[in-house]
Formats: C-alpha cells, structure tokens, sequence
C-alpha cells in the first residue's frame, strides 16, 4: 500500500514539475504556478510516507499555502502578455540545462552515497514530532539556524529600502 | 535504483495480494467517520444557509423563507434544485479550465479541515476523530491556506474587473490574516505543549476556567477576528463586498458553479466554527457531570458528539449575528488592523505567555 502511496505522489510530483517548467498547452505563466502548487502537495504526501508529518504540514502551510500565493499574487499583476509570446533563447536555454544536469548529478551523486549509509539514523531524528526538531534546530544547529533568520531579515530590509520613492 | 522502476517490479507490487491486505477494520472505520462527517457538514452548509436567512429576515423584521415545508425547513433542497436547473452560463471572456476547477477548489478545504478535528470521545471502541494526528491543529492551519486558491483563481479566470479585483483582495486579506491567526495560537501550543487537537481538548477538561477562552483570552479575540476575515465574513468581506465590487469574485458565476462557491464558505464558516470550539471552548468536553472524560457508554459518546455540535452551531449562530449587525471595514482599515495592530499583539502574547510559563516552572 506504501508504495501504491509512493509511486502516485512521486509520479504527480514529476509530472507536475515538467508541467510546470514546459507545458505544451499553455505558456500561462498563472498555470505554470498551478502545476507547482501541485508539486509542493505531493511532495508532502512523500513526506507523509517518510512518516516527517511537521515537515509535510509545514510544506502545505508554507510552501503551497504561502510563498505561491505570493507567487501568484506578484504573477497576476504582471503584464503576461509578454511572457507567453517570449520564445525561449539559446543562452537561456544553454544555462538551463547546465544548472539542470549539475543539481542533477548532485542529486545522483547524494542517492548512490545514502544507498550505503543506513537509512534508519535519518528517519528518527525526525520522526513526525515537533519535539525532535525544535530540540535539533536549537540544540544541535542553531547556528545555521540564525543564520537562515538573518538572511530573511536582510531580504526584508532589502525590500523596505528598494520600496521606498525617494533614495537619499 | 534499477529494480525499484522496472516493469517487472510494478507489476509485482500490482499483483501482491498484499494490496488488498490494507481493508482492515480500520479502513472500514475511518470510511465510515468519513462518510457521515461530510455528509453531515454538507447538510449542515445546507441549513446554515436557511438560518442564514432566517436570522437575517428577523433582524431586519422581515419574515424569511418560511413557505417550503414547515418554517421553510425545506428550503435547502428547493435552492439546490433551484441551482440545478438554472442555465449555467459561460461568459465567451473566461479561462475555461481555471473557471471550472475554481468552485470545486473553493469547497474542498472546508471539507478536508474536519478531518482532525475530534468531535466527540469515544463511541463503543472508536476515537471519534478521522485522523488522530500529532500534528493536527498545523495541518488544519495548511489547508485553511489552501482556501485562498479557490477566490484568486475565480477572479482570475472570471477576466474581468469586479472579479479580479475581488481576487486580488482576497489574497492580500488572507495572507495578512494567516499571519495573525497562526502567530495567536501559539501561546496555547506553549501551555499545552502539543499540537494534536485531541491533547488540547483534554487539556481543557477539568473546570470551566481551563477553557482557553478564559485561559488565553487574548488569543481568543485575534483568533476569532481572524477566523471572519478567513472566511470572508462580515465585517471582513472584502473578496465580496456587495456594493462595491457587486460580488466581487463569483459575478460571472452561475447556476450550481455559483452555488459551489456559497457552499464553499459556509463550509469554512463551519470549520472555523469546530476549531473555535475546540481550540476554546474545550470540544466536546463540559466540565459538569463527569463529562470531560472519554466516554463508556454508546450513551455518552453520542452526548459527547451533541455537545460538540452545540458548541458549533453556537459560533456559527454568533457569526450569522454579527454578519447582519455589523458594518464593513474599509479595505485600509482591515490591513491596518491586521498587520499594525493584530500582529504584535499576538507576538507581545507569545512572550507573556512564555514568560510567565517560564517563571512558573
């Protein structure tokens, strides 16, 4: 059954993502975001299944919930006229792919070393609770941690600043 | 890697007879829960739209609908035929598939939230609870994200002003709200030290002041004003606002795609009223009688539902009243008070919280 559950969301996550990324039927750029709000869910019903509960409602509540509403909030009040009759261009293109074959690689290259590694010691630390990963984030990383925050915050003041009309 | 995507290996997982070892009794179960929860919350949309009326109708000293049936009780099933059978039209401007999934994507959240919610102890051997999860109340705080979807994409497939302007306030207001309501029920999630909503409510057992509403009442007063702008409620109905916008997001919608999206938020408008009632009013608990414990008898357990129930159906009266007493906020004013006002006080309610959490430890 677990695996019924798997190859359903992995399979709607692929499919998703290359729908979102090149879909034959529509250059809607509001589309495109449709297919990867869909890709966030059914990556968090492979969470589910990794039995990381928080991570998977925290990927509903955050990623699907929040940032693509932004997203779709930002893509509406575009001009999308323009984006739908651009043609993508060789130097895009050719960026592309390199960026996609090099996360690609480094993705296979993190598969085949977590083959050889037990898969148990991961799936614990993390195991649905809160508790586990509050205790983690503030025990074990918090520097990391703090660091995201800062990085937010200065996104943040980055955009108060540029907000502003007048730049003294 | 290999043998995980061969053919041979879905087939087998295909043909395992392990694949229909899943029916057990829990599945049966929880189909059941299933089954008579949604149906219940549809037929609860479907008469929380007559009280809707005839609440309304009283407050203005009118009659209401009180011909079909007795009282009108009726009603219901006469307005969903009326949506059946009424021309559905499609205006040449729209973008079709958005315009369609837009009503089916407005109802689904109202009806995915109540699987967490307990709304009752027990009856014979079964928790009254579809899912028993540990992180309950952050999976219902995620679907009532996905609620925004329904409204933007309506207003963006409608291509047109009125609707899309609808949308686009629609979003703005419940991000802003989001923030707000996620942030005040923090301090509950620090007393209690859980998220299962079932933890929380037997937390509330006991005595009438461990009720989070005397508890943490400041929590409760952002929590409640958040749950109407999430809902789009009065005094918060800025995706709608009537004489501004006309109907803001569903004005090109018709027929039962319109009847869709009214369904749909009231849908939410019970679910926000089940969370109201277990987050603060102690769920199915009453603190007399011995019934804050899970119940024994078949007896009981139903008592429990009905308490459950009662709490509901309370908010939801409270939130039909207000819709039809109170006026509507301007759009500036409702950003206002959700991010300047709203949200530091909710974050002054976490520290304080903690703080004396702190010094009682």
């Amino acid at each position: 059954m677990e695996s019924l559950f798997f190859y359903l969301f992995a399979a709607l996550a692929v499919v998703c993502g290359i729908l979102m990324v090149a879909n034959p039927f529509s250059r809607n750029p509001v589309t495109s975001a449709m297919f990867m709000v869909l890709t966030m869910i059914s990556l968090a019903g492979v969470f589910v299944l990794l039995h990381a509960y928080f991570l998977a409602a925290v990927q509903i509540l955050v990623y699907a919930g929040a940032v693509m509403v932004l997203f779709l909030f930002v893509i509406m009040l575009l001009n999308l006229k323009e984006e739908e009759k651009r043609k993508p261009g060789w130097v895009r293109m050719g960026f592309g792919l390199v960026s996609a074959g090099l996360f690609a690689a480094l993705l296979l290259r993190s598969v085949a070393a977590a083959r050889n590694a037990p898969l148990e010691t991961a799936a614990a630390t993390v195991d649905g609770g809160v508790k586990p990963l509050g205790l983690l984030l503030f025990t074990e990383y918090p520097l990391p941690f703090e660091i995201m925050s800062i990085l937010l915050l200065v996104g943040m003041v980055g955009v108060v600043v540029l907000s502003k009309k007048e730049l003294k | 890697m290999e043998s995980y995507l061969s053919i041979p290996h879905l087939l087998a997982v295909a043909g395992d007879e392990k694949i229909f070892g899943w029916v057990t009794p829990f599945v049966w179960y929880s189909a059941i829960k299933v089954l008579v929860a949604v149906g219940l919350m549809l037929t609860m949309v479907a008469y929380t739209v007559w009280v809707e009326r005839r609440v309304s109708a009283f407050i203005q000293d009118r009659i209401g609908p009180n011909r079909v049936g007795i009282f009108g009780l009726l009603q219901p099933l006469a307005d969903g035929v009326k949506s059946f059978l009424k021309e559905d039209f499609v205006p040449g401007h729209v973008r079709k598939v958005f315009f369609w999934i837009a009503p089916g994507i407005m109802l689904l959240p109202g009806l995915l939230s109540i699987a967490v919610i307990p709304f009752g102890s027990k009856l014979g051997e079964q928790d009254m609870v579809i899912a028993n999860l540990n992180v309950g109340l952050l999976y219902t705080f995620g679907i009532t994200s996905l609620s925004v979807y329904g409204i933007v994409l309506a207003g963006y497939a409608s291509n047109s002003k009125y609707p899309f302007l609808g949308g686009i306030r629609a979003s703005a207001q419940m991000i802003s709200y989001e923030i707000s309501m996620g942030l005040s029920v923090i301090p509950i999630l620090l007393i209690v030290g859980d998220l299962n909503l079932g933890n929380i409510v037997a937390y509330q057992g006991g005595s009438l002041w461990g009720w989070f509403i005397f508890k943490a009442p400041l929590s409760f007063v952002i929590f409640a004003a958040a749950a109407f702008a999430e809902t789009n409620r009065l005094p918060f109905d800025m995706p709608e606002a009537e004489n501004e916008l006309v109907a803001g997001y569903n004005v090109e919608y018709s027929s039962i795609k319109f009847a869709l999206f009214f369904m749909g938020e009231y849908a939410s408008m019970i679910a926000v009223s089940a969370m109201m009632a277990t987050l603060f009013f102690g769920g199915w608990t009453l603190p007399f009688f011995g019934l804050d414990q899970p119940a024994t008898t078949w007896l009981g357990g139903l008592l429990h539902i009905a308490i459950f129930l009662a709490k509901t159906c309370a908010w939801i009266f409270l939130m039909v009243w207000i819709r039809w007493m109170w006026p509507r906020f301007r759009f500036d004013q409702l950003m206002d008070l959700g991010w300047r006002r709203f949200i530091p006080l909710a974050l002054a309610n976490i520290v304080i919280t903690a703080v004396v959490l702190w010094l009682k430890a």
